[in-house]
């Protein structure tokens, strides 16, 4: 009987995935919101339901009660966030909510089962990170000075990267972070978000020449910084950030161009200079010819992936931990070898409409600076989600990024929790500029 | 334009902001049109407002300045980039998903069968290695249950099918290796392994049913007797390998015992002489060396040469097989003949470079198609080789060297009017009910020559049979067409391999064979008779 739920929740959870992709998109065409709100309370069904099936196969493999007590903290988990987020702010953006929730709550079946006591840290960390989620709405509503720090975000971003770089330890050949105690903080992922500020803040007023050299000198400084701290992936992130903001900040196309040139060269010039940049290529091109070496991560992850196939092994049946770092950086591979490349595929989707409801908050901003920065975090969060996935699955040469929400690691559980809801900040700010508009204009009438 | 941000209106002076900064701007074309919609209103008639006014006026500003219409076409200017961007990344990632999706339909089989892959060990632990089966459903191998309950893998052939089958020990070789996933894969109805997960029973893997013919490989195991050799055979019109066997053998059940004396073995009993060999092609090599001049001279019908038993072009001499004059020959004769001298006397004339690119097309120097690992052939002649060089190329000497199976393919493209098909082991995988897995049909790899040079081969090759160094393939059985070789492989030169590529019928040919036989100078066994042993169990059937 064991056996038959553990064979038959695969196909389970493969047909909830794609109901919960389908809703996703298949509200945007729904005008009524009373029709709206009932896919969104579906969607919150279908991410419950995932998350039991999943924990019942995981206890079915191995039955410890802490199991039983952990799936039902998490459930408690699940729903204060719901009913938090939509009493305190009622007129939120519930697709991103959803979304939210559900990524999380993939990334913790995945690190439980991988490693337990991997996901009762990560859980912590996701308490806390709603706890400081839920207030950064209002902060981002009312805290109308948000646009006037620009020195603050400049100089507290380079500075902290400079204190990983003096003084932060090693991991993996990477210098990341800080370690107190039992927590190791990674500055990088929080700077990320305060790029974004920074460059809003700088942009969205003055955009001559001059004052666009300023900012680039700023972002260069960032970049150069992580490359030097061989954290490549973040480096990568805050250059794309930068141009695409740039650009939509100017609208010249130069902009970009020239960066894109200079990327280049940099590129060509790093992959010469550096072995760890020659390493990744190397293991892009042919994983297995350098198998020994640098090949064998990504090696690793695509035996995981190919030997998953379309429906994937059935949680718990597959090798995810021959993979290395799978609960963090290699995540993607290890759900698609349990549960299927029809389930990473569907995650790629949620991630992409995570991605264009962000840049949907943008696009209906008349407010430079918040169009700005809900471009720029929109960017930061697709930007690091593609090195991730591409990564894995050899698309692009690896760069060791986490996919937010889903890989294991506080600070960028943390980091990108808060960016979610600077975002639904940003959406209910959107929704005053839009109501007092149009109480302007009700009145002259 | 400083601005106070403690200001709780300031929010709004933003908005404001926003639109009277348009003008400070030098502008895109974006920026212009927005100002060509607002101008009327957009500018105070008055010295600018104070902040506070300015906050005040804000709605009376809102409302005229952007009557819906413009005000939408406004925004969509100005969120051109934001679209373009959201665009641009949206198609990154259906790339990306497209490149997901086309590594597992198409890279992912042959990457999994890595053995770096851990995952394919321990489906071992939940499915019955499936057998592996001829194409008449004759057991190549299998897994059994000894009386004390483990299971091994039995060969019941023993030696015969040791290379092309292979072992299922100390790292797998030949189908055993290259099948391993679809071995350890079981597609045993639902049902089925419901009952064996409720029983805790593996579940039955797949069989594996290839185009390898028991009796051809026994007639090829027979004929080579205990000549060290290869032989191959091969369906040209579909690529079907219907039997390979390499001499010394050895056997696969027990090779994981046998392993240090495998290892050290003298005889390299463990190397799959059919694809892994590398012989000096010898007078086979004139299939090549015809079709360059063909293409070089358009037409053999220029060609005479007076063979008087050698060959003479400064210090080096060649000499036919036997110091026999031939006399006066054209291409056809030179060919059915196995002329040493006129081959060189056409290899003199050749243009070096062009000889290395019809080499090259027949697969010399190049990546193999096979079901396994093959050895690449070699061809060493460029611009750069002197005529010595050239002249022991074109009779099959020199520094080249092919393997038993690319002479087939060779032999198979010929046959084929020019086109070879991919050669394949497996026509098709079963679940334990027969139930169909999934079917290999034939599938074409590449044209190495044209229709016509083929044409052309194929009449030379049949001449060799009925006039030639072939004739003991003469027979009213069926009509033979085929190439023979001596090679020499020492300093010695009365030590000699043998080597035999053909096909019959040669109306419309059912089968090519090569063949290699090491040493035939001692053992007296002749490639060509070990063909005409194939042939004539494949015609007798």
């Amino acid at each position: 009987m064991t056996n038959l739920i553990i064979h038959f929740s695969k196909y389970v959870i493969i047909v909830l995935m794609i109901f919960y992709t389908l809703y996703s998109f298949l509200v945007f065409t729904y005008d009524d919101e009373e029709r709206q709100a009932s896919l969104y309370r579906k969607q919150n069904v279908l991410t419950l339901l995932f998350h039991f099936i999943c924990f019942l196969v995981i206890y079915l493999e191995e039955p410890k009660i802490e199991t039983i007590y952990f799936y039902g903290a998490q459930v408690v988990f699940f729903l204060a966030a719901i009913i938090l987020y939509t009493t305190l702010y009622p007129r939120i953006a519930r697709v991103i909510l959803n979304h939210m929730l559900m990524l999380l709550s993939i990334g913790l079946v995945m690190i439980t089962r991988l490693r337990f006591e991997q996901g009762i840290r990560q859980f912590v960390f996701m308490v806390l990170a709603l706890a400081v989620s839920l207030i950064v709405p209002v902060i981002v509503r009312k805290v109308r000075s948000l646009a006037e720090l620009r020195l603050i975000y400049g100089i507290v971003g380079v500075v902290s990267l400079l204190a990983v770089l003096v003084a932060g330890g090693i991991s993996n050949g990477a210098k990341l972070g800080f370690t107190i105690g039992p927590v190791n903080i990674q500055p990088s992922e929080f700077v990320k978000l305060l790029f974004v500020f920074f460059v809003a803040s700088s942009l969205y007023k003055k955009r001559d020449f001059r004052n666009v050299c300023i900012t680039t000198i700023v972002a260069a400084a960032h970049v150069l910084i992580l490359v030097i701290s061989r954290d490549l992936g973040a480096a990568l992130i805050i250059f794309v950030v930068y141009l695409v903001m740039l650009y939509c900040a100017t609208g010249k196309f130069v902009y970009p161009l020239a960066g894109l040139a200079a990327g280049s060269i940099a590129a060509f010039g790093a992959y010469h200079l550096f072995s760890h940049v020659q390493a990744r290529v190397i293991a892009w091109k042919d994983p297995i010819a350098s198998y020994d070496e640098q090949g064998y991560q990504v090696a690793q992850s695509l035996f995981a992936i190919g030997t998953g196939g379309w429906f994937g092994m059935g949680l718990c049946q597959g090798m995810p931990e021959t993979i290395p770092v799978a609960t963090s950086d290699f995540i993607f591979s290890a759900l698609c070898e349990e549960m299927g490349i029809f389930f990473g595929l569907c995650l790629i989707l949620i991630c992409l409409s995570c991605y264009m409801m962000f840049l949907n908050v943008a696009m209906k901003f008349r407010s430079v600076f918040y169009k700005l920065v809900a471009l720029g975090l929109g960017t930061c969060y697709i930007a690091q989600t593609f090195l991730n996935i591409g990564g894995v699955i050899k698309f692009i040469p690896s760069t060791g990024v986490t996919l937010p929400l889903v890989s294991y690691g506080g600070s960028s559980l943390i980091s990108t929790m808060v960016m979610f809801a600077i975002v639904q900040g940003l959406y209910l700010l959107r929704e005053d500029e839009e109501r007092i508009i149009e109480k302007k204009r009700q009145k002259s009438r | 334009m400083k601005r106070n941000g403690k200001n709780p209106d300031d929010f709004h002076i933003e908005i404001l902001d926003f639109n009277q900064d348009r003008d400070v701007y030098d502008g895109s074309l974006e920026e212009n049109i927005i100002n060509q919609v607002e101008e009327p209103s957009v500018i105070p008639a008055k010295p600018r407002p104070s902040r506070r006014r300015r906050a005040e006026n804000l709605e009376d500003f809102q409302e005229e300045k952007l009557p819906p219409s413009p005000k939408e076409k406004a925004r969509r200017k100005r969120n051109r980039q934001l679209t373009a961007l959201t665009y641009g990344f949206v198609a990154l990632f259906i790339c990306m998903m497209a490149y997901l999706v086309y590594y597992n339909q198409v890279r992912a089989r042959s990457f999994i069968r890595d053995p770096h892959n851990a995952r394919l060990d321990s489906m071992a632990e939940h499915v019955v290695r499936g057998p592996v089966l001829d194409q008449n459903g004759h057991v190549l191998a299998e897994t059994q249950t000894s009386d004390d309950g483990t299971m091994y893998r039995s060969y019941p052939y023993g030696s015969l099918f040791a290379h092309v089958v292979g072992y299922d020990s100390k790292g797998k070789a030949g189908l055993e290796s290259a099948f391993n996933f679809e071995l350890l894969t079981s597609h045993a109805s639902f049902f089925e392994q419901i009952q064996n997960d409720l029983k805790s029973q593996k579940n039955p893997g797949d069989t594996v049913i290839t185009s390898l013919d028991s009796d051809l490989q026994e007639t090829a195991a027979a004929a080579l007797g205990s000549s060290k050799g290869a032989v191959v055979a091969i369906e040209p019109d579909t690529g079907k390998i219907l039997s390979m066997y390499s001499n010394p053998t050895f056997d696969p059940a027990t090779v994981a015992a046998n392993w240090d004396a495998l290892t050290n073995d003298e005889d390299s009993a463990l190397l799959n002489r059919v694809t892994q060999g590398a012989y000096a092609p010898g007078s086979t090599f004139k299939i090549v060396t015809a079709l360059e001049y063909l293409r070089e001279n358009g037409s053999d019908s220029n060609y005479a040469y007076d063979c008087n038993g050698s060959f003479t072009y400064s210090d080096t001499t060649i000499h036919c097989y036997n110091n026999t004059a031939h006399g006066m020959e054209t291409l056809e004769s030179s060919f059915a003949n196995s002329c040493n001298a006129s081959f060189v006397n056409i290899g003199l004339h050749l243009n070096a470079s062009k000889y290395r690119d019809s080499a090259q097309e027949l697969l010399f120097n190049r990546k193999l198609p096979c079901p396994f690992n093959a050895k690449k052939s070699r061809f060493d002649v460029d611009k750069n080789t002197g005529p010595g060089e050239l002249m022991m190329t074109a009779m099959g000497q020199g520094n080249t060297q092919i393997s038993p199976y690319h002479l087939a393919l060779i032999g198979c493209a010929v046959a084929n009017d020019g086109l070879l098909m991919k050669p394949y082991l497996v026509t098709e995988i079963q679940n334990d009910r027969q139930k169909t897995v999934k079917k290999y049909s034939p599938k074409s790899y590449r044209e190495l020559m044209s229709s016509d040079e083929a044409a052309v081969l194929q009449r030379y090759m049949r001449s060799v049979v009925t006039s030639g160094t072939g004739q003991a393939l003469n027979t009213s059985m069926y009509t033979a067409a085929c190439k023979t070789g001596t090679a020499e492989y020492s300093s010695d030169k009365t030590k000699s391999h043998s080597l035999f590529v053909g096909y019959a019928n040669a109306e419309h040919p059912d089968i090519v064979v090569a063949v290699v036989v090491e040493n035939a100078d001692q053992s007296g066994v002749s490639a060509v008779s070990i063909a005409k042993s194939l042939f004539d169990a494949y015609y007798s059937k």
